[in-house]
């Protein structure tokens, strides 16, 4: 019947709709319609890590001129290329973010290869000389936050004990690890971070049972580096225990039991991305920052967090934000099994690429790489 | 009349999954991709049930099979290309066809339940690869999604030429087509069949049911390891946990909705992959969240079961119950 | 303040403490799934059904503020899926299994759908009974904080099982799995029957569903369930569609999904994944040790598709 008519009319306002998104070049862009993709890993709204960056994409949604398009739960792999390709073809996509580490290699440098035309932005990977000039990575030193909450948590634990629920020992989570026990030593050397893997992003029951495991033990500060925090910290609160969040803001979950917590800032980000690239300049390919830069912050703090904790995290929180910069990583540092990993008078800074090929836990945390 | 619930146009729906699945050069493309595990997957529960054994194992099959297709090709860099190919073929083959003849073997040895034993073995066989991955088979310069090696990009074994649709598609159908024959026309295949309808008669006639009970959950357990070998080989280059990526499970449905026809397994694999080819496009236009998907897909699966009950086999249905 | 460690303990009280906690969503869609296959069904959809129960109890309870409520809701949600799974069904030539997989997807999709506002907020939960007032230590005081919801799925084991064996419902269930044409020839109707049977069993996962959002872990997101539904759907098999067997399955089953993290809180560290997989090999375990090839599956009802 009439879906014969309806369905031409569509197909001639999507071809009109692809024509109009090829024509436009990136440099041009921002100006007219540009059409940006976002493609996640997980649900768009998981209270974590997927929803921090669906907040950037809203950002930009605000901006005029701009056309997001998302899709959500893709997986990590040759799905993700054809989700590429099908908003680029079907959508007219000229600029992506893929925000999921394995989106990277293979799946994102070989479409970045097949459409050199546009522009590629990969959340995390780390980009190199080898890989297509129209990508890029860029990331976050949430490590930076994660030092403040430590710093926090020293001060508000009574045990002197902190748990720390992890998906996967890789270099991003045990450098947040490293830097929330460094934190905490600052305020308490005596300080021990216990930590559990639970496998992977998003296992809820393992996460309540970690959380449980570890408040067993004595634990009564946790944090946690999974894909939606909300287990830990509900489960945490539940038991007495305090919290520091991750990702997003959770403190309306548990007003009284959360200190502070790392939060990702990709509101601030992708609004300036696309600036640059309407501006007219190049995005650098391997572009990184922490809480100066903005692309990361802390959570206010709670009110259990005490004078003393708050004056000693601001103080810190300065230095970050200062000219000359803050270094987490200084050495002398040891690593749990007794080893120097970084040497007396050695100073790793944010960007040394050798921390993010971190594959140790520093003394004062409980736990193992494997 | 479901979509209207989530307050969007029917035709718009419709007109999107259309274009999304099948309306372009390109969609197709990406509707036969998606399509190519599916069809060896399916295998994997399609063959058993010619014998009355319901197989849900097919991504532990899959997994294993990858990650021996990968160990085999990382042992031999030596090798020249076809060699490494056709070896990460057998070894893919052979991984995953052990793991199934294992939920067989159980099952005519011990008295295991087949269905349970094939899917605890799914995630005992994820916990291996987790395991392997991030710890003996792990290459350290993966940082942040551990994996193993890479096989090498000389022993990938690319597209179809003239498309972006690998070879995977044409591995599959060969699988199906073989089976087909292998069920239908040939001595083994008939002797399966009647162990399926009544082991009792089997046994009277002097059939090796184990025999063939442990055959035929090889060649199943081998069709999702191909799959496996496919997925690395084609597509991720390494072993890591993306493979785990549920190709397992969705073959189980189409194998189901396939009426266990290794033929129809086809068209049913490639509807699947066009669902979920669409999905994207639905999600983007439609700004409805993966999870309307979803639901779309179960509407769609109950209305052929159902449909194809009430108004006799839909043509290309058609089976051998 | 009393010394807060137990060291090594902890190892055996999470198992214990798991065993309770871990252990409910899968004895109520396990106790569920007995019922439906003891009636000649299998209904592989409660995996949907689990999800959907977490994701409108989680609803009701935040929307009314009282938890009860938000399980009857669950159950009522979950019946209405088993009636759906067996209207489907009682075409003919329609496979249970695959109405099952289908109904999957459906509960999943919708449940998801539902309930992306639901993520955020925090809704009221059930109340947990103190058993371990006797005890000064606040960990073994943790464990025994115990849900009603469990207590009640402990009792339906054994009432479960005694119903199969003198009631006449119970009876009449069995006769329906076992041979329709018997159950035909007593004048009763099969469908009927499955109907009620898969429609009780939809209830129960969906109340165990109400235990994941309300309970334990106690919110609801989308990756609550992670297969516990079909878990438990192949529990029934492992436990032989006895009740009793059911209970203990799935206490094992939660004592074991315990252990990987308890371990890793004493330091034992290595091979995670492993200890993760333990209740999976566990299962598998058992069943190779207690399975022989000259009974299989002794109770099995005959009409069941999956062993035909």
């Amino acid at each position: 019947m009439d879906f014969r008519r309806i369905s031409r009319r569509h197909l001639l306002q999507g071809s009109a709709a692809l024509t109009l998104g090829s024509a436009l070049g990136i440099s041009s862009a921002a100006a007219a319609d540009t059409t940006i993709g976002f493609i996640y890993v997980g649900s768009r709204d998981d209270y974590g890590y997927n929803q921090a960056h669906a907040q950037g994409a809203a950002a930009l949604k605000k901006m005029p001129g701009l056309k997001v398009v998302e899709e959500e739960k893709v997986p990590e792999t040759d799905a993700v290329e054809k989700t590429i390709e099908s908003m680029i073809n079907l959508d007219g996509a000229t600029l992506l973010f893929p925000t999921s580490f394995g989106y990277y290699s293979p799946h994102m440098i070989k479409m970045a290869k097949k459409f050199p035309k546009l522009r590629f932005e990969h959340c995390g990977g780390l980009w190199s000389d080898k890989d297509p000039a129209n990508a890029g990575s860029y990331f976050g030193y949430i490590d930076e936050a994660q030092y403040i909450s430590g710093i926090v948590a020293g001060y508000s634990t009574k045990s002197g004990k902190l748990g720390f629920v992890a998906a996967k020992p890789i270099p991003q989570v045990l450098r947040n690890i490293n830097a929330f026990t460094l934190g905490a030593r600052l305020a308490n050397p005596k300080a021990t971070t216990q930590v559990i893997f639970t496998g992977d992003w998003s296992m809820p029951v393992k996460e309540a049972e970690a959380t449980n495991s570890l408040i067993d033990q004595g634990v009564d500060v946790l944090t946690c580096h999974v894909d939606g925090p909300k287990t830990m910290v509900e489960n945490a609160a539940r038991r007495g225990a305090m919290v520091c969040g991750y990702h997003v803001n959770q403190s309306p979950l548990a007003p009284k039991a959360y200190l502070t917590g790392a939060e990702w800032n990709w509101e601030a980000l992708y609004p300036k991305f696309v600036k640059m690239i309407a501006a007219g300049e190049a995005i650098p390919n391997f572009y990184r920052g922490g809480l100066k830069e903005e692309i990361v912050k802390c959570s206010p703090y709670g009110e259990a967090v005490s004078a003393e904790a708050r004056k000693h995290a601001d103080d810190i929180k300065a230095k970050f934000l200062s000219a000359e910069g803050y270094t987490i990583f200084k050495g002398p540092i040891m690593d749990n099994k007794g080893k120097a990993v970084i040497t007396a008078g050695t100073d790793r800074g944010q960007k040394d690429p050798e921390l993010e090929k971190m594959d140790y836990l520093v003394e004062g945390v409980i736990g193992a790489t494997s | 009349m479901f979509v209207a619930l989530f307050g969007k146009n029917p035709l718009d729906l419709y007109f999107y999954m259309y274009q999304g699945a099948f309306g372009t050069w390109f969609s197709w493309q990406n509707t036969l991709t998606r399509a190519a595990p599916l069809i060896l997957t399916a295998l994997c529960t399609a063959l058993p049930a010619q014998l009355g054994m319901v197989i849900i194992g097919g991504e532990g099959a899959l997994l294993i099979g990858a990650l021996s297709a990968t160990s085999v090709a990382l042992a031999m860099p030596w090798a020249p290309p076809l060699v490494v190919q056709v070896a990460m073929v057998c070894a893919g083959v052979i991984g995953g066809g052990l793991w199934i003849a294992l939920s067989g073997a159980l099952r005519q040895y011990r008295g295991v339940n087949e269905t349970i034993s094939s899917l605890l073995l799914v995630y005992i066989g994820l916990a291996i690869l987790n395991h392997l991955v991030e710890g003996m088979m792990r290459d350290p310069s993966s940082l942040n999604k551990p994996s193993t090696r890479e096989i090498g990009a000389a022993n990938m074994i690319g597209s179809i030429p003239g498309t972006d649709v690998h070879w995977g598609l044409l591995f599959g159908l060969i699988a199906a087509f073989a089976s087909y024959i292998l069920i239908y026309h040939t001595v083994f295949g008939f002797a399966s069949r009647v162990a399926g309808g009544n082991i009792r008669a089997a046994k009277i006639v002097g059939l090796g049911v184990n025999k063939l009970i442990l055959t035929i959950c090889f060649l199943a357990g081998g069709a999702a390891g191909l799959a496996g070998m496919i997925e690395v080989a084609a597509v991720q280059g390494r072993t890591n946990a993306n493979l785990a990526a549920g190709y397992g499970f969705t073959g189980i449905l189409v194998a189901f909705l396939a009426r266990q026809n290794p033929l129809a397994i086809i068209p049913v694999a490639i509807l699947l992959g066009g669902i979920s080819a669409s999905g994207g496009l639905l999600q983007r236009r439609l700004g409805l969240p993966d999870a309307s998907v979803l639901v779309l897909q179960g509407i769609i699966f109950v209305f052929v079961l159902a449909s194809d009950a009430l108004y006799g086999r839909i043509g290309f249905l058609k089976g051998k119950t | 303040m009393a010394d807060a460690t137990i060291g090594l303990w902890t190892v055996p009280l999470a198992v214990f403490g798991g065993a309770i906690r871990v252990s409910t969503p899968f004895l109520f869609v396990s106790l569920g799934e007995c019922i439906t296959e003891r009636s000649g069904r299998i209904n592989l959809g409660l995996e949907g059904t689990l999800i959907m129960g977490a994701m409108s109890a989680y609803g009701i309870s935040y929307l009314s503020g009282s938890p009860w409520l938000g399980v009857l809701a669950a159950g009522i949600t979950g019946a209405l899926l088993g009636a759906l799974h067996a209207g489907i069904c009682s075409l003919p030539r329609v496979n249970d299994i695959a109405v099952g997989i289908a109904l999957m997807l459906f509960g999943t999709g919708l449940a998801f759908y539902l309930g992306k506002p639901l993520i955020e907020p925090t809704a009221a939960r059930l109340p947990a009974i103190d058993f371990g007032w006797w005890s000064d230590i606040p960990q073994v005081r943790a464990a025994l904080r115990i849900n009603v919801l469990f207590l009640i799925g402990v009792a339906i084991a054994p009432i479960l099982f005694w119903a199969f064996r003198t009631t006449r419902w119970g009876l009449l269930i069995r006769t329906a799995g076992e041979s329709s044409d018997a159950a035909r020839a007593m004048g009763y109707s099969v469908l009927w029957i499955r109907l009620r049977a898969t429609m009780v069993g939809g209830f129960l996962a969906g109340i165990g569903g109400s235990f994941l959002s309300l309970f334990y872990p106690g919110s609801w997101n989308e990756g609550l369930s992670s297969g516990q539904g079909i878990t438990a759907v192949a529990l029934v098999i492992f436990a032989r569609w006895d009740p009793m067997l059911c209970l203990w399955a799935s206490l094992a089953f939660g004592g074991a999904a315990a252990l990987g993290p308890a371990l890793q809180s004493v330091g034992v560290t290595s091979g995670y994944h492993l200890f993760n997989a333990a209740p999976y090999i566990l299962t598998l375990a058992i069943m190779i040790i207690t399975c022989s090839p000259k009974r299989t599956l002794t109770g099995a009802p005959a009409e069941l598709s999956i062993t035909r």
